[in-house]
This record gives structure tokens, C-alpha cells and sequence, in this order.
């Protein structure tokens, strides 16, 4: 378990790191950054895969199996628009 | 097995901080995403491994549809809906947030009162996130023609908001929280995203798109602590700092502060603009043929590409066009707004799909000086970004937003489909100005007969 101040440091620091990673962006760039950080929370399928595969009752099975159907849906749709997206920066580089 | 988990999630982490890092430079930017997809991969396929785990074969079929529906639609969609695709499967990514709280507030042995407030947060940012995504997809894709007011809507809104944090509190304070609470609870979450989402105009969309990202990022976060899982905590976290960043850059290319996004009901109300229409005189048209000749003689024409353009799937014959206008020994620029289309970069994405290399497009900043000196601007689709009304009048939504000087052009050409207001719904002072010549027709249409006119010539 992460708890108290290692917690809230390890949220810092990631916080500093999200906004640096991203601060000097050129503006064609953002929708696809933008599609590729919807990508990355994609990682909420580990999650709802560990709440589904810890469920008890039926109740919370159903709920985890719409979790991590949703969440696979996140991270693989997420990827495919991405890439799309940038898969375009190549033809026009190579045009050029 | 559990230190191999561990390590696993420790290098999915690290390949989505340096895969975003490749993204956000041009040269870098297609690996970034494969590295980033390296990453989701590892931690998948070892989650599976994890520990007292059951339910494999729902989970697997879980991730087939999910992911295959993903899959098809993703790659099925054309480039000018990508927009609303995001917002889809960001909603999915906050959706799936909230049942991940479902699940451990149904279940309500959590190891400290931390643990709970954390998840019932990450819930309601979830929660929001999920339900508001679904609306602004609603709207990009049509399905929601109009932006939704009603009398005291704040208020409401805010009563709902009040309502939902009450529950909240009632479900940390309870030792057990019982179904019926957390019914309420994520009902009134959701129910709370569509109020706050529907009263926003379309235009306004990426930034609200985005700041859902960053919501959903944060609530990945929150459940991330909840479940201990430091991946989740870090790309979390990470999305939600940088999609706040993003939001922030977003908006500020609109020049309107993200509070006056989300709470001004924008493009809706408009009865201080419709109070100017009368007064602006009438708009002139021009056909084809005299379009052509007016192009093929400029020394410079500079081309304003926008959403309408991307409907009609015109850039590809916009850019034969520009190449027979080169052939004439006409310098052709293109012009793009940082909010034209759906989204920042939206523009640059369609003409380099239809092969208009880079040097040839230029940002706001670079070529708005240029205006003056180019004796043809040709709007195609564009509306609102070239509305001089965001410079003169102080009563228009849009006042003070940046937009790109196409009305100095010694003549102005818009093509445009019919005679009717933009996507913000806001007259556009720029239609009616004595230099400004309408050619109506559909985008790709009226390119194609441009380009027939120009090469007889």
C-alpha cells in the first residue's frame, strides 16, 4: 500500500512532470497530445481488472465487468485515434 | 510474482512519461504513442497476474468488446470526427474510474477514512467526466443540435452539485455505506455532468473535451490510491497536470478564461448580437469563373481553412488548387486559427493528410501581418476566426478573441454553403464588408470548379 506523505510526494511529483513534459507543445500538436494523454489514463483497465477479478457478489461483478469494458475501450480507442493522428506528421514530412 | 507486477508497472510508467514527452514535439511524436502503447501492454497483460484474481473469462470477454468496439471505431472514423471520438473514449476512461469506486465503496472495507474520501472523489470526478464527454460527443456528432437553457439553470446546477457533495459526505461518515446512497450518489454525479455540459455552445468543445481529459486523469489518480497502484497514480496524475495545462493553452488561444467557458451559456443566448445584424448591409455574390480569374492574377493569396472545409472534405482539391495557383507564380499561404476546426492542430491535421507540406502553413502570429499585402484571402469554412466583430464590437461574445486579420486583404473570397450563421451561431461582420465576395456552394464542389476555371486560363 502507498500511503500518506509517500502518496501525496509520488502526486507532486507527477504533477511537476505531467506540466513540464508538455509546456513547450506547438499548437499543432495539441489535439493529438491531447488523444495520446486520453490514451495514456487508459491505464484505469489495470484497475477496473483488479476490482472485477477481486468481486464477490453479482452485483459487483456486473458493475467491474462494465469497467473494464469501458476501460479497454479507453486504451484501445484511445490508441487507434492517436496514432491515426500522427501517422498524418509523416506523410507530410516525407512530402516535404 | 508480486516484485514482477511491480517492476512491470514501474516501466509502464516511466514509457508514458517519455512517450508523452516524444509526443509533444513533431519529429518524435509518432514514436511516442508506440512507446506510450508499449507501456499499456506490459501493465495489461500482468495484471492478469496478479494475485487472488478470479473471473478470468468475463474479464477477457470484458476487454474483447470493449476493446474490438474501440478498435473498429477507431479506425473506421473519418479524420474530421476524431474530435468527438476522443471525447467517447475519454468518457469510457472516466466511466470506468467510477465503477472501479463502485465496486470498493459497494464492497466498504477500506484500510483508512483516506482511502474512502479518495474514492469517493475519484467517483465524482469520474462520474462527471463520464456523463459530461458523452454530451460533447452528443454535440460534435449532432445528435444535439442546440446548446440547452433554461430559466435559473445555474442554480439548478448548483443545487445538484450541493446535493451530490452532501451525499458524498454522507457516504465517507458511514461505516458501511448501503446501496441506496451510493445509487443517489453516482446518479447525482452524472447527472450533474450533462447539466454542466449542455449549456456550453459547440464551439467551445475542445476546451471542455479537454478538461474532461484532465478530470478523468485525476480520477484515475484517486482510484490509482485507492487500489495502491502506483501506474495508475503516476499516469494519472501526469494527465491530469498536463491536460490542466492543455486546457489552460486551449482557451487562451480563444482569449476567454476557462470560467467563462463553462458557465456563460456561450452561443446560446446571442440577443445582444442579433440586435446588430440590421445595420451591416447586404453580401455580395461572385461566381466561379470570376473567382478564378481574381486568384490566378493575385501576386499573393492567402487560404483561411476551417471546419466547413473539413465537412466537404474539400482539402484535397484545395491543395491541387494551390498548386495550379503556384503554377501561375502565385505565393499561396495558409492561415490557421489555433481554434479553426473542432480543435487546436485540428486544420494542420487535414492538410497534411491531403499532402500540404508544412512550410505553406503558418499560425496566427506569423502571417496575420500578411493580410494586408495579400490581394485575395480565401475563407473556406471558416467563420468565427475571421469575424472582425471580435475586434470592433465589445457587446459580442467573441470580443477580444484573437482572430486571423482575412478582412485586410485587398479582396475577400468566402466560400460557404448557405447563408446561414456559423457554428457559434454569431453573425459575421466579415460577409457584409465592401471587398468580401461570397461564392456558395459546397466546399469541395466550388474547389473543383475553381480548379477547372484556373486551368483554362
Amino acid at each position: 500500500m502507498i500511503e500518506g506523505f509517500t502518496a501525496l510526494y509520488i502526486f507532486m511529483l507527477a504533477g511537476f512532470t505531467g506540466y513540464e513534459v508538455i509546456a513547450r507543445v506547438p499548437v499543432i500538436l495539441h489535439t493529438p497530445l491531447m488523444s495520446g494523454s486520453n490514451f495514456v489514463h487508459g491505464i484505469v483497465l489495470v484497475g477496473a481488472m483488479v476490482a472485477m477479478g477481486q468481486s464477490e457478489t453479482d452485483v459487483e461483478k456486473l458493475i467491474g465487468f462494465i469497467g473494464v469494458m469501458l476501460a479497454a475501450g479507453n486504451a484501445v480507442g484511445g490508441y487507434v485515434v492517436t496514432e491515426r493522428m500522427l501517422e498524418m506528421f509523416k506523410s507530410s514530412k516525407e512530402a516535404k | 510474482m508480486g516484485f514482477l507486477i511491480d517492476v512491470s508497472y514501474f516501466l509502464a510508467a516511466g514509457l508514458f512519461i517519455l512517450g508523452l514527452k516524444r509526443m509533444s514535439s513533431p519529429a518524435t511524436a509518432r514514436g511516442g504513442i508506440v512507446w506510450a502503447g508499449v507501456g499499456m501492454l506490459v501493465a495489461t497483460v500482468i495484471t492478469f497476474a496478479t494475485p487472488g484474481m478470479h473471473n478470468y473469462g468475463w474479464m477477457t470477454l470484458a476487454i474483447l468488446i470493449g476493446g474490438g468496439l474501440a478498435w473498429y471505431s477507431g479506425k473506421k472514423v473519418a479524420m474530421t470526427d476524431m474530435p468527438q471520438m476522443i471525447a467517447i473514449y475519454n468518457g469510457m476512461g472516466g466511466g470506468a474510474a467510477a465503477t472501479i469506486a463502485a465496486v470498493e465503496l459497494l464492497r466498504g472495507d477500506f484500510p483508512s477514512a483516506t482511502f474512502k474520501v479518495l474514492a469517493v472523489i475519484g467517483a465524482m470526478i469520474g462520474s462527471i467526466a463520464f456523463s459530461g464527454s458523452m454530451i460533447a460527443f452528443a454535440k460534435l456528432q449532432g445528435l444535439i443540435k442546440r446548446s440547452l437553457v433554461f430559466p435559473s439553470q445555474q442554480l439548478i446546477n448548483l443545487m445538484v452539485f450541493g446535493a451530490m457533495l452532501i451525499m458524498g459526505f454522507t457516504l465517507i461518515s458511514a461505516t458501511h455505506p448501503d446501496t441506496d446512497s451510493i445509487l443517489i450518489f453516482f446518479a447525482l454525479a452524472l447527472a450533474f455532468g450533462v447539466l454542466m455540459t449542455l449549456p456550453i455552445g459547440g464551439a467551445d468543445m475542445p476546451v471542455v473535451i479537454s478538461l474532461y481529459n484532465a478530470l478523468t486523469g485525476l480520477a484515475v489518480a484517486f482510484e490509482g490510491f485507492v487500489l495502491g497502484n502506483a501506474a495508475m497514480i503516476i499516469a494519472g496524475t501526469v494527465v491530469g497536470s498536463a491536460g490542466t495545462l492543455l486546457t489552460q493553452l486551449m482557451a487562451k488561444a480563444m482569449n476567454r478564461p476557462i470560467s467563462n467557458v463553462l458557465f456563460s451559456g456561450f452561443g446560446s443566448g446571442g440577443g445582444s448580437t442579433a440586435a446588430v445584424e440590421g445595420d451591416q448591409g447586404t453580401m455580395k455574390e461572385i461566381d466561379a469563373a470570376d473567382a478564378a480569374v481574381m486568384m490566378a492574377y493575385a501576386n499573393k493569396v492567402i487560404i483561411v481553412p476551417g471546419y466547413g472545409m473539413a465537412v466537404a472534405q474539400a482539402q484535397h482539391k484545395i491543395w491541387e488548387l494551390t498548386r495550379l495557383l503556384q503554377e501561375h507564380d502565385v505565393t499561396v499561404k495558409f492561415a490557421i486559427h489555433p481554434v479553426a476546426g473542432r480543435m487546436p492542430g485540428h486544420m494542420n491535421v487535414l492538410l497534411a493528410e491531403a499532402g500540404v507540406p508544412y512550410d505553406l502553413i503558418y499560425d496566427l502570429d506569423e502571417v496575420n501581418e500578411e493580410f494586408a499585402q495579400a490581394d485575395v484571402a480565401l475563407v473556406i469554412g471558416a467563420n468565427d476566426v475571421v469575424n472582425p466583430v471580435a475586434r470592433t464590437n465589445p457587446d459580442s461574445p467573441i470580443y477580444g478573441m484573437p482572430i486571423l486579420d482575412a478582412d485586410k486583404a485587398k479582396n475577400v473570397i468566402v466560400i460557404k454553403r448557405g447563408r446561414g450563421k456559423g457554428f457559434s451561431g454569431i453573425e459575421n461582420g466579415l460577409f457584409f464588408l465592401d471587398n468580401t465576395r461570397m461564392l456558395y456552394g459546397d466546399g469541395q464542389e466550388v474547389a473543383g470548379k475553381l480548379i477547372a476555371e484556373v486551368k483554362q486560363l
